[in-house]
C-alpha cells in the first residue's frame, strides 16, 4: 500500500470555524502588525478549514440542491421551462456517456490517452449552454462538456487522444478554441481576443454584442499566466468570463497547494468580481454564466466565476488516484452528483415521464456505438503530414526536407532498401 | 545622395519607426503594443509619435508582463489583429519564451492552417552599449531552433524600413532582432526601390579571398574587417544572412564554392548556435570545393560579461581579421 504523505483536505481533523477563512477562529494566534491582520488566519488548519468550505457555505451560488431541491437565490434566480431543465439533463447524460466510452476506448487501446470530465458536467454544459452564437470559448484541455454544447463533436476530440490530429475542429465557425495543454496559458489568448472584440466595437449590448469564456482550473490558477490575464483584463476592462472549474485536484496536488484563500476572492484583488457557484448545479452554473456573460456584452467585464465541482475520476487515464486521496472523499461528492439530483427533480416535481429518460438512455446508447465506430475507423495520417501547414508562407528548407524524407519512403517501395 | 530625389538618409531606428508607420497607414488591423511604446515612444523611441497620431487603440501601452504582452498578442491575432511587439530588451524575452514556444509558434501547425499568427516581436539585441546585466543578449539560436517562428535580423536603416514592413505583412509568426548598437547608424534610403524578399540573404561585399557571414550588429564590424584586409590585398566576400530562419544558404554555398573559405561571424555564444549549423551544411554542401576548415568567431560561451569587459567579448576587427590570416595559410 503507498503511504499518504498527508492527510487530504476533505478529511483533515476538524477544525473550527468551518466558513469564512476571513473570521478569526478560536485556534487563530493574534500575531500584531502582520498582514495577517488583514488577510485573516495563516494558521495551515484554518486554512483548510476555509478552503473546505469552498463547496459548500453561505457564499455559495446554488438553485438546486444535491437532493432535487429547487432553492431561491436574491441575485442569480432562473426563471426555466421543464424542458429546458430536460435539454440540459439530456447534454449532461450524453456528455457523461461519451466520456465514460472514450474512457473505455483508452483503455481497449483505441486511444492514446483521456482526460475525463466525470463529475464535472453540470459545469460544463451549464456554462456552455449560457453562451450565445456570437460568444468565443478558450478552452483547457478538459472541456468535452463545452465542446458539446458548441457543436464540436466528440469524434473531433478523438483526433487528439487517438493521435490523429491536434484539434480538427473549426474555432472561428464554432465559437469553440482549441485544446490548450500548457495549462494557463489559454488566459491571455482568452483576454487578447477580448480586448479585439471590445476594440471592434463589439460590446454595449447585453444580448447581441460579445463576449469571451476562458475555462481553466484550480492548478492552472497558480500560473503565471492566469495573473497576468487577470491584470491585463482588468486594465484593459475586456469582456471576458474567467471561468475556474476547482475540481479540488490538479493531479495530485489539493486545493491547499494552490491558495490560501478561494479562488473567487482572487478577482476582487484584480478589481473584477468573482462568484462562487455549486459547480455541480447545472441551473446555477447557467444562471449565473449567463449573467456574467451578460455583464461582459454590456461592457462591464471582466467576471470570474468559480465552480466548485469534483474531478470524480482521475486526472487522464495514465494517472492513478489511489495514490493521493481516499476512497471516502469520493463518496462523499457521489452524493454532489450533478446529474442524479437533476433527474431526481424532473421525477418529484413531475417534470418529465419514463418515456424521457428511456429516450436519453437510447439516445446515450446510440452515441456511444456511433463513437467507438468512428474512433476504430479513424485513417492513420501518412508520412507527409509532418511537414503539413507548419507555416502560412511555406519554407523552402522544410519543403526539400519533405521531399527527400518522401523519396526516401518511396526508396523502400521501389526495392532500394 | 542624401537629398535627391526619393532619398533620405535616416538612422536604422528611424528606418524601423517609418516603416512601422507606414505598415500601420496601410492597414488599420495593424497595432503596436509593449512597454513604453505609447506616450514615451519606447526606450529606443522606436515607436516615436505612434500613438500621437494613431491613438491609444493601436498603440497599447501595456502593463509590466512580457508573457502578458506575447499572450495577449496571440488572442488579438486570433481576432483578426496583426499585433507589432516590443520586447523592451533581448534579456527580457524569457518570461515571453513560453509562449512564444508553446504557442505563437505552433497554432498554425495545430490548427492545420485554420488559425495564423500574424505576429511580429522585435526584440532590441546584442551588446557594445556598455548596459548593466540582461541588456546585450544575443538569444537569436534559441527561437531559430524553434519550428513554427521566422527569425530574421536587419543590419542597417534602409533594411529596418523593408524588412519591418515585410514582417508584419507575413502571415507567420516572425522574431524581428534589431541591432541596438546600429540604431543611431545613417543610411541612405530610396523610397522608390523594390526591396528584396524578407526570407533572403544578400551579398554585401564581392571578394576572392575568403567568405565572411554575419548578420545583425555584426555586418558592419565584418564591412569595417573587409575595408582594411582590402589594404593587405586580401579581398572579401561578405555575405549578411538578414534571414535566421529558414535560413537562404544559396547565396552563401555559390559563394564559397568561389572562394573555398567561409569564417562565420557573430556576437552569439558559438556553442551549439545558429552558425555552428550554418557551418555543417556548407561542409556537408560544399565539401569539394572547401580549402581549410570553417572557422567561427563569436561571443565566448560563458554569460555575458560586465560592461567594461564586453570589448574582449564582442567579436571585432582584429578578432575578424586574425581568423581571415588562419583560413588564408591552408
Amino acid at each position: 500500500m503507498p503511504s499518504r504523505k498527508r492527510a487530504p483536505s476533505r478529511s483533515a481533523p476538524a477544525a473550527e470555524p468551518v466558513g469564512d477563512p476571513t473570521v478569526g477562529g478560536p485556534t487563530v494566534r493574534p500575531i500584531v502588525g502582520t498582514a495577517m491582520e488583514i488577510d485573516g488566519p495563516h494558521d495551515p488548519q484554518q486554512v483548510i478549514a476555509g478552503l473546505r468550505a469552498t463547496s459548500e457555505g453561505e457564499d455559495l451560488v446554488q438553485l438546486l440542491t444535491p437532493e432535487g431541491q429547487r432553492v431561491s437565490h436574491p441575485r442569480f434566480d432562473l426563471e426555466i421551462s421543464a424542458a429546458q431543465i430536460q435539454s440540459l439533463y439530456r447534454d449532461m447524460v450524453l456528455v457523461r456517456r461519451a466520456d465514460r466510452e472514450a474512457n473505455v476506448l483508452q483503455r481497449q487501446g483505441q486511444l492514446g490517452l483521456w482526460a475525463p470530465l466525470l463529475g464535472q458536467e453540470a459545469a460544463q454544459i451549464g456554462a456552455g449552454r449560457a453562451m450565445s452564437p456570437q460568444d468565443m470559448a478558450f478552452p483547457s484541455y478538459r472541456e468535452h462538456g463545452v465542446a458539446w454544447c458548441r457543436g464540436v463533436d466528440p469524434t473531433e476530440l478523438f483526433g487528439i487522444f487517438r493521435g490523429i490530429d491536434q484539434g480538427s475542429w473549426d474555432p472561428v465557425r464554432t465559437g469553440f478554441q482549441l485544446y490548450s495543454i500548457v495549462v494557463g496559458s489559454q488566459g491571455l489568448h482568452a483576454t487578447g481576443y477580448a480586448m479585439g472584440q471590445r476594440l471592434d466595437g463589439k460590446i454595449g449590448n447585453g444580448e447581441t454584442s460579445e463576449a469571451t469564456i476562458c475555462f481553466f482550473g484550480d492548478g492552472a490558477s497558480s500560473q503565471g499566466d492566469v495573473h497576468e490575464a487577470f491584470v491585463w483584463a482588468a486594465v484593459y476592462d475586456a469582456p471576458v468570463v474567467f471561468f475556474c472549474q476547482n475540481n479540488q485536484w490538479a493531479i495530485s496536488a489539493s486545493l491547499d497547494r494552490q491558495t490560501r484563500v478561494p479562488l473567487y476572492r482572487r478577482a476582487r484583488g484584480y478589481g473584477f468580481p468573482g462568484i462562487r457557484v455549486d459547480g455541480n448545479d447545472v441551473l446555477a452554473v447557467y444562471a449565473v454564466t449567463r449573467w456574467a456573460l451578460r455583464e461582459c456584452r454590456s461592457g462591464n467585464g471582466p467576471v470570474l466565476i468559480e465552480a466548485c465541482t469534483y474531478r470524480m475520476d482521475a486526472h487522464t487515464t495514465s494517472d492513478d488516484p489511489t495514490r493521493y486521496r481516499l476512497a471516502d472523499e469520493l463518496e462523499e461528492w457521489k452524493l454532489k452528483d450533478p446529474l442524479e439530483r437533476v433527474r431526481v427533480h424532473l421525477v418529484r416535481e413531475g417534470l418529465a415521464e419514463p418515456e424521457f429518460f428511456n429516450g436519453v438512455a437510447d439516445a446515450a446508447d446510440e452515441l456511444a456505438r456511433r463513437l467507438r465506430d468512428y474512433c476504430t475507423s479513424m485513417p492513420v495520417p501518412g508520412p507527409e503530414r509532418i511537414f503539413s501547414k507548419i507555416y502560412a508562407e511555406p519554407s523552402p528548407s522544410l519543403q526539400a526536407a519533405r521531399a527527400d524524407y518522401l523519396a526516401y519512403h518511396a526508396s523502400f517501395a521501389e526495392g532500394d532498401h | 545622395m542624401a537629398g535627391s530625389a526619393g532619398f533620405q538618409t535616416i538612422t536604422l531606428a528611424k528606418g524601423l519607426n517609418q516603416g512601422i508607420r507606414a505598415a500601420m497607414e496601410a492597414d488599420p488591423k495593424v497595432i503596436v503594443m509593449g512597454e513604453d511604446v505609447g506616450k514615451l515612444g519606447g526606450v529606443f523611441r522606436i515607436t516615436d509619435g505612434l500613438q500621437k497620431d494613431f491613438g491609444e487603440q493601436r498603440v497599447l501601452d501595456t502593463p509590466l508582463g512580457e508573457s502578458g504582452i506575447i499572450g495577449t498578442a496571440v488572442g488579438l491575432a486570433l481576432r483578426g489583429y496583426r499585433p507589432v511587439c516590443e520586447i523592451q530588451f533581448d534579456g527580457f524575452v524569457f518570461p515571453a519564451f513560453d509562449q512564444i514556444v508553446t504557442q505563437l509558434a505552433r497554432f498554425h501547425y495545430r490548427s492545420q492552417g485554420k488559425l495564423r499568427m500574424p505576429v511580429v516581436v522585435r526584440v532590441p539585441y546584442g551588446g557594445g552599449i556598455g548596459a548593466v546585466e540582461h541588456h546585450s543578449e544575443s538569444p537569436e539560436s534559441y527561437f531559430a531552433h524553434t519550428p513554427g517562428l521566422k527569425v530574421v535580423s536587419c543590419a542597417n536603416a534602409v533594411d529596418a524600413y523593408w524588412m519591418i514592413q515585410q514582417a508584419i505583412a507575413c502571415d507567420d509568426p516572425v522574431i524581428f532582432f534589431e541591432p541596438k548598437r546600429r540604431y543611431w547608424e545613417k543610411a541612405a534610403l530610396d523610397l522608390t526601390a523594390t526591396p528584396p524578399p524578407l526570407f533572403s540573404s544578400r551579398l554585401v561585399r564581392s571578394g576572392t579571398a575568403a567568405t565572411v557571414v554575419a548578420y545583425g550588429p555584426m555586418v558592419r564590424t565584418v564591412l569595417d574587417a573587409a575595408a582594411v584586409a582590402e589594404q593587405d590585398g586580401q579581398q572579401l566576400e561578405v555575405i549578411d544572412l538578414r534571414t535566421l530562419s529558414p535560413l537562404d544558404l544559396a547565396p552563401v554555398f555559390v559563394s564559397v564554392r568561389r572562394t573555398g573559405r567561409l569564417i562565420c561571424v557573430s556576437e552569439a555564444p558559438g556553442e551549439a548556435s545558429l552558425i555552428g549549423d550554418l557551418a555543417a551544411r556548407v561542409s556537408q554542401e560544399c565539401f569539394y570545393s572547401l580549402e581549410a576548415p570553417v572557422l567561427r568567431v563569436t561571443g565566448f560561451d560563458t554569460p555575458y560579461p560586465p560592461a567594461k569587459c564586453e570589448e574582449d567579448y564582442l567579436p571585432d576587427l582584429d578578432r575578424i581579421l586574425d581568423a581571415v590570416d588562419r583560413v588564408l595559410r591552408y
